[in-house]
Formats: structure tokens, sequence, C-alpha cells
């Protein structure tokens, strides 16, 4: 046998049971799911509003797996795009929405104007507003992501969403300047 | 104990002037009573107290007025008698001068105490009563964070002791004397304090760290302590060796792991002005109402000490202190390296201040503008934590969470190291507070998100699982439908027949019903079924029709069989026996006949045809000859039975012309002929009778009569209590003692009518 054939041999035998090891491991191994899609739901901020398009949060990480556009989460806003962005390896865009990035908001529901239509409980993604038929409603302002899928079904319109206000606890320290950010005369004035 | 412990040192720190004198000329004053206190909800770290207290409730010198909100929490108690004038939003010592809920009392000037428990004996008490009085007392660290004392006294993780207290009198910063005249004066007290812990933890030694820049305090804290095993060690003077990591690296040189507390290396620290708390809390009884608070800095004219009240307004202590507004260039709470400034002098005085530092412009000057940074490295020499400083800064600027997090930004105390020394005079210290901010709120909102992913998650799970109910009962609702329908088939037979002996062509005709209104429901079900498919053709649709049509096809012929095992009997009970036989006979006889008809119409009969036809017509003779014995004679209608026959017509139709002309409500007139006819076609039908030579039939009805008006109500109830009872016998769930009320109401009804009739015959 000539050292050519021995060698294609050789190299042909090891490619039969490359592959066979690789194909045994892929059906072992094989992962449940689609494990991007699970990481980019992750890094979503689970509001469920469907403001993306598309019918929660879920759906739009397959979507984004599936190669649709990352910057199309208002609620989630620059930093998601950002942690999105870092994920997948792609140039972050500045977000698609009108309003562009809000502040959080929560719902709030006027209490006195309130009939107890159970519409907007039904509403809610995460179960955050508590009442009965014919009962008061109220909103659980901790629980509620501020998506405002409860304000359209209200048929009194008693939801506002508002900014969720300031603490002493949830207040944080702002960077200061970067160096070099002071203009010449102010540089002045401040030595 | 001696001095002569051992000591090691941290790596950097920094000496800036100590400016302390100034405030520790006097003993500690007592700052005048307020008008009014001012207590925020939110004295320290953990969660904000809850107020006990309502707007115009009286409340006495130590009153609990806020319960602890949770178990990382403190109560809050009335720092003087007076009246709760409001519960709400008041200014509060933050940077961002925001507002915090607090309790406002206005003070009535008499101190009334509430009764205090005092204990000298604590140690009779069991250490979870010991516990529960320091927590109930309210005390939370004195030296800074203000971490709950009693939670941080109870938190031992792997249930493993305490080996070493530590007391913490370092006082570091620059300006602050709290600690350093309260260990000058209450030595005694303190020491008390220090026994109830150590008492509490049990731990193998006590050490008290004091810096060596306060001789007074060592002094009175080694003359208090005495012969006690507890350690007073004179440590160099070097910021931030009042940390608590740093102090802990400074007596016992061992470092508290990153991301870790000092009870994960067994050891707990605590602060000298907490000690004194706790000898307050235990021995007195007195909750922590006041602390002590350095009044310092060059606007001051008389810097000093007081114990002040929790709740004073700064301004008041100020003023207190000689202050001259005018030289006054920001108001810090806390020491100059870590303080914050005050927007805003109305704040009222927390557990956490320690100091308030009123400096003049000259003295603490403005930090002039950042510059960028040159890398010179001064910030990692000085920093007590080991952290690269200078790196840190690059990251927050460019937000790189993650390397922020891997350079150990956590571990930074934010003592100001970096930022004193750095010569580009960058504000280090805010930029780690920011990125700090930043990552905790990433944090948070991830946080937030995973909870709502899985809120969200179970309420779909919880809907599915509603469906699904929804649809298995929908199932069981129709299967009991038909279910119950088998069961009234079956029983509608058998209540009816209990006394006679079920005959097999009985079963055989139950079961052939049953099988036909199976049939004839398959049959329905599948054309709607088909009506549904034609209106929307939908895949699923189609599969149920195909399904039905197979059910249908099977019911028909499993009925078809059943009919062909038997036919199904008559209507009439009362048939002969042998009916079947001469039903039999008759066929064949027709058949024969067909035949025998068939092989006469040949034209050309062969030999064979001629003896087969020969053949027939003799077996359909014989036959006919049995057919004619068993079956009665044939009727032989003669003339007079048709006349009679006719008669009878006659007078039905005569009667129904009466009966017309009655309903179309003609008058006598009219109607006289009609009834004469009526009459006559009567008397023709007598004769007829007559003539046929039939028997007169025993009843004759010549008309009917009506029934009289009790038989009819008897009657009508009769028919309503048997609609009734049947109702209630198709009804599964029908309540027995129901069932058994309307069986009794028809077996009343029958018997009354039974009684009507025979009381009044002539119905009949």
């Amino acid at each position: 046998m000539s050292p050519v054939l021995t060698a294609v041999l050789a190299l042909l035998l090891l490619c039969l049971v490359c592959g066979a090891l690789l194909g045994y491991a892929a059906v072992r191994f094989r992962g449940e799911g689609n494990p991007i899609a699970e990481r980019i739901n992750a890094l979503l901020p689970q509001t469920q509003c469907g403001q993306c398009g598309y019918p929660g949060c879920k759906p739009y990480a397959e979507a984004i797996a599936g190669g649709d556009k990352i910057n199309k989460c208002p609620p989630g806003g620059e930093a998601t795009i950002q942690a999105l962005a870092g994920l997948l390896d792609v140039v972050p865009e500045p977000l698609d929405a009108p309003e562009g990035e809000r502040p959080p908001r929560v719902a709030y529901i006027r209490e006195a104007e309130c009939i107890g239509c159970t519409k907007c409980l039904q509403a809610c993604p995460v179960d955050a507003i508590v009442g009965a038929a014919r009962q008061m409603h109220t909103v659980i302002a901790a629980e509620c992501t501020g998506c405002d899928l409860c304000v359209e079904p209200c048929p009194v319109d008693c939801i506002d969403m508002l900014p969720l206000a300031g603490t002493v606890q949830n207040w944080k320290w702002e960077q200061p300047l970067p160096p070099g950010r002071l203009v010449a005369s102010d540089r002045e004035q401040a030595v | 104990m001696s001095d002569r412990q051992r000591l090691w040192d941290f790596h950097g720190g920094i000496h800036p002037p100590s400016c302390k004198a100034q405030s520790t000329r006097t003993p500690i004053q007592r700052a005048p009573l307020p008008r009014r206190l001012v207590l925020p909800l939110s004295q320290h770290v953990g969660s904000p107290a809850e107020p006990l207290v309502e707007v115009g409730q009286r409340v006495l010198k130590g009153q609990p007025i806020a319960a602890a909100g949770s178990l990382v929490s403190a109560p809050l108690h009335a720092p003087t008698s007076g009246s709760v004038s409001f519960v709400g939003p008041q200014p509060y010592p933050h940077v961002s001068g925001m507002l915090a809920p607090a309790i406002v009392i206005d003070s009535d000037g008499r101190e009334e105490w509430i009764d205090l428990e005092p204990c000298v004996d604590y140690r009779a008490l069991a250490p979870e009563v010991l516990l529960e009085k320091i927590r109930q007392a309210g005390i939370s660290g004195l030296g800074g964070a203000g971490f709950p004392t009693a939670v941080k006294l109870a938190a031992r993780p792997h249930d493993e002791k305490i080996h070493t207290l530590i007391v913490n009198g370092a006082e570091c910063e620059p300006y602050i004397t709290a600690d350093d005249v309260l260990m000058r004066e209450r030595a005694a007290e303190l020491v008390s304090g220090i026994e109830i812990i150590a008492h509490l933890l049990g731990p193998e030694r006590v050490l008290i760290g004091i810096e060596d820049d306060k001789p007074e305090a060592i002094a009175a804290v080694r003359t208090a302590v005495g012969e006690r095993p507890y350690a007073v060690c004179a440590i160099p003077t070097k910021y931030p060796s009042g940390g608590e990591r740093q102090l802990i690296q400074v007596l016992t040189g061992v470092e508290v792991p990153s991301g870790g507390l000092p009870t994960d290396i067994d050891m707990l620290c605590q602060n000298v002005g907490t000690c004194v708390a706790v000898h307050d809390a235990v021995i007195l009884g007195r909750p922590l109402i006041s602390r002590i608070v350095t009044l310092t800095g060059e606007a001051l004219a008389r810097p000093m000490n007081v114990e002040a009240l929790l709740g004073t307004p700064v301004s008041e202590l100020l003023s207190f202190a000689g202050l001259e507004p005018g030289k006054l260039d920001r108001l810090i709470m806390g020491g100059p390296m870590m303080g914050i400034t005050l927007p805003a002098m109305d704040v009222p005085l927390i557990k956490t201040s320690n100091c308030l530092l009123a400096p003049t412009r000259s003295e603490l000057p403005p930090p002039p503008p950042a510059l960028p940074c040159i890398r010179c490295g001064a910030c990692s020499d000085v920093c007590p934590a080991s952290l690269l400083p200078q790196q840190l800064h690059y990251f927050a600027l460019g937000h790189e969470h993650e390397q922020l997090r891997r350079h150990d930004l956590f571990d930074c105390i934010e003592c100001g190291a970096c930022a004193y020394v750095c010569p580009s005079n960058l504000p280090l210290v805010q930029y780690y507070r920011a990125a700090k901010a930043e990552i905790r709120e990433l944090e948070h909102r991830q946080q937030k998100a995973e909870h709502s992913r899985q809120r969200f998650e179970s309420r779909q799970e919880r809907l599915r699982k509603a469906e699904e109910l929804k649809e298995a009962e929908r199932r069981a609702r129709t299967e009991r439908a038909t279910r119950v329908k088998a069961s009234q088939a079956e029983s509608a037979s058998v209540p009816h027949q209990p006394n006679t002996v079920a005959s097999v062509p009985d079963k055989l005709a139950e079961r052939q019903k049953k099988l036909k209104i199976e049939a004839s429901m398959a049959q329905v079900a599948l054309k709607k079924a088909e009506k549904q498919l034609a209106l929307h053709a939908t895949a699923e649709l189609e599969i149920q029709v195909r399904d039905l049509r197979e059910t249908a096809e099977a019911a028909r012929k499993a009925l078809e069989a059943a009919m062909q095992e038997a036919p199904p009997p008559l209507p009439s009970a009362a048939q002969p026996a042998d009916d079947a036989v001469l039903k039999k006979a008759k066929i064949e006889a027709a058949m024969l006949r067909v035949q025998v008809r068939k092989l006469e119409k040949l034209e050309q009969p062969s030999a064979e045809q001629a003896a087969e036809l020969e053949r027939l017509r003799d077996q359909l003779a014989v036959i006919d000859r049995t057919l004619a014995a068993q079956s009665p004679a044939p009727v032989v209608r003669s003339e007079g039975e048709e006349a009679l026959k006719k008669a009878k017509i006659e007078l039905a139709l005569r009667r129904s012309e009466l009966k017309k002309a009655e309903r179309a409500g003609t008058d006598e007139v009219e109607r006289a002929p009609l009834r004469a006819a009526l009459a006559s076609a009567e008397q023709a039908l007598h004769a007829a009778e007559e003539a046929s030579g039939k028997p007169a039939p025993q009843l004759v009805r010549i008309d009917k009569r009506p029934i009289d008006e009790t038989s009819r109500a008897l009657k009508t109830e009769l028919a309503y209590a048997r609609a009734d009872l049947h109702r209630l016998e198709r009804k599964v769930d029908t309540d027995p003692a129901a069932l058994d009320a309307a069986r009794a109401r028809l077996a009343d009804i029958e018997h009354r009518l039974q009684a009507h009739t025979e009381a009044d015959p002539k119905g009949d």
C-alpha cells in the first residue's frame, strides 16, 4: 500500500470517527429551547407591554434571536439596547419610539371613580391590580411594571400613569462632569 | 490588660490635619429643648419604621412612636413629651434635599418620661430577652452607617461564636470628637455597655481600639476597664483607621474577606457610642432618644459637643454653638472626608449624625475644577481597601459595570482618601458612588424584571389551568348528559314493568329502541356538524364530521342488525303466539305464487319447468290449506254489514257537520236541519244494525256526552301530575323526597278520579 493511500485511509477513518462522535453528541447533549432567545429575554424588562409590536417580551426576544432590531423596547430604553448590543455583538441603535425613553411609571387608580368592572384586572399581565367585581380596584405599586395595558380597557378612564416618585431611598448620585468640560472662563471663576 | 497588644497596619491611609482640638475644650453640653422635633422614620440603613401614633396624640418622653418596619429596622421613640402635630413628609438630612416621611412632635417642655424599666442585673436575663431590650430601645450603630444593633448582634452565620469583639473608639475623621468626649466622660457606661454585649456574645477577647491622638480618652477608658480582661489598644493615628475593616486589620491582622462581613471571620465591631446606648437601654431602660454630636467649624463661635435630642433642628443646634451665618460657606453633616453637604439648615438630627461641620470658605475651600487623570497612582497608594482608584475612575466614566465589579468597586468604603490625594482634584468618590448607584439600580431593575417575568408566567399558567378545567367540566357535562339519557331509556322501562316478567322480545325491543335513538342522535349530530362545516370549513370540523359520520353509520348498522334479529314487536300486546308462524306461511305462499305465476308466463315451458310448476302448485295448495286452517275464516261481508258500515259513516259525517255548525256559532234555525239529518242517520244506522244481524255493540254512544267539570279538572290535574313525575324521573340529581312527593300526588289524584267516576258513573 502506498503511503498516500494509507494517509487518505487514516484521514477518512478519523473523519468518520469524529463525525460519529459529533453526531452522537448533537443528539445526546441537545439543548432545550433557544438558548440565545432565553438570554435576550433575561435582558428585557418583562413589562409585557407589547410596545415592540410583539405580544410580550418572550416573543420579542425570539424575534431578536431571529434577526429583528434591538431598539424596539421603550421601557428598557438605552440600557436595554446597550445590554442587547453587548450580548449580540451588534451596533447599538437609537431607541425606536416616538416619545423616546420615558421615566419609569406606575399605574394609579383614582379609586373614587372606579366602578369595579375588573377589566383592568384581566388586562394586567403581572396580576398587579387587586379587586373584585363591583369592588374598588387598586394597584400594587411595587408589582406594577408601568406597561399601561390597564389604561385602555378602563371604561371610566380612572387609571393614570404617574411617574415613579423619587424618594430618599432610591435617589442616586449623579456622575460628576468629566474633567475638561468646563469652559475656560468658568475654570478661571472656579479657581 | 496592657497596650502591649501587638498591632498591625492596613494598606494606604492618609494623615489629614485632625482639627479636633477646638471642639474638645468644653465638656459635653446639653442642647436646649427645641420647641418642635422632627423624627424621620428612616433613621438608618434598612427599612423605615412604621408610625404608631396619630396627629394630636400626646406622647411621653421615651414612648415608642414608630415600630420596626421589618427585620432590618429599629423602632423610634419620642425624645421628649408633647403632642404629635404632623405625620408626613419633612426635611431630611440628605444630599438631594428631598423630603422624607417623619413624625413631628411639639414639645410641652415638661420632659415627662414614660415608666422606665431599669434592670440592674442583666446577667439574670436570657440572651433573647436582652436582645429584645436592645431591639426595642431602637439602637442603631452610632458610628456612621447606622446598622440596627440588635440585628448585628443577632446575626451569627454558621452558628459560630464571635471570638473577638472590637469596640471602635478610633474616630479617625478630622473635626469629629463626639466619641472622644464620650469616652472621656462616660467611660464607666461604655465599659458597662461592653460588658453587656460581651455577656451576650461571649467572645474570647475584647479589643478596644482608640487612636493615639486621644490620650485623655485612652486614660479614661483604661481606668474604667480596670481589671476586666479587655485590651485597650492605642492605635496609630491614620485615616481611615476608624473604618470597621481597617480597625479589625489593625487590631488583629486579619482582613475581612472581599464582599464579606466581620462576622465571616467571627468578629464583631461596635462603636463606643453604641455601647453606651446599650448600657442606657439595658441598665437604665432608656431608649435611644439622644446622641452626642460635635458642632465645629470656624463659622461657629463656640465649637463644642452637645448631647442633643434626636429630631432637633440643625439650625437650633448651630445657633446654640454661636453660628455666624455670614461666615458659613456650606454646612456638612459628618466629617470633611465622608460627610454630606446639607442643602438646607432646617433638617433634623438623626441617629447617624455624629458631627455638624460649619466651616468658612477659607477653612474648607470648594474643590478646584477637576483636571484629567495623570495616572500618577497616588490614589492606589492611599487606598485602604487596596483597590485601584484610577482604574475604577476610568471604568466608571465608561459605565463599564462588569469591569467595575471585577475591580471590586463594592469593596470601596468611600473614605475619600484617593480624592484627598488626587493632584487632578478628581471627585473620585462621587464617581464611585454614582457607579455603585447605577449598578444597584440596574440590579434592581433586573430583579424586578425577573420578578415580573415569574408573575407573568405564573399568570399564564393559571389562565391555562383555568381553561383546561373549564374544558374538562364541559366534557364531563356532555358525558353526564348522555349517561342520563341512557339511564333514562333504561329506567323508563324498568319502573313501568316491575310486575311483568321481562320477556325476551321485550328486551330485544328495548335494545332496538335504544339503538334507534342512538342512531337518530348520531344522525342529528352529523347533520349539525355538516351544517357547521358548510358555514366555516376548518380542518377540525372536517375531522369531526368524518368521525360523526362513522358513528352514525355504526349506529345504523347496529340497529339494522338488531332489527334483523327480530322484527320490532307490534304495538298491540295481545298478538297470538303463532302470529309469526302464520305470517311466515303467508309470505311463503306469496313467494310461491309469484314463482308459479312466473313459470306460468313462460310460453314454452320445458319438461323440467313444467314439473317444477306442478311441484310449486302442490306446495302452494298445501300452504294455502294450512293457512286456511290457521287463520280465522275469511270474513265474508254480508250486504247488511256493508249497509251498516255505510250508515255508520253517514252518522259520523252528520255528527261532524253538526259540530262544525255549532262551533261556527250558527243559530238554532240553521242547526235544526243538521240535527234532523243526524237523527235520521242514527235511525238508518239502527236499522242497518238490525238488518246486518250482528249483535249490537255493547256501548252505543250516540253522542259524546260532555264530561262533568270535576272529572275534567281531575283528569287535567292527573296529566300534570304525571308530567311532573316524568320530568322528575328524567333528571338525574332529583331529590328522592321530591320524587316520592310527586308519586304520592299522582296516586292521590288517580284515586280521587277513580272515586269520582265510581260515584258518578254517568260519565261512562
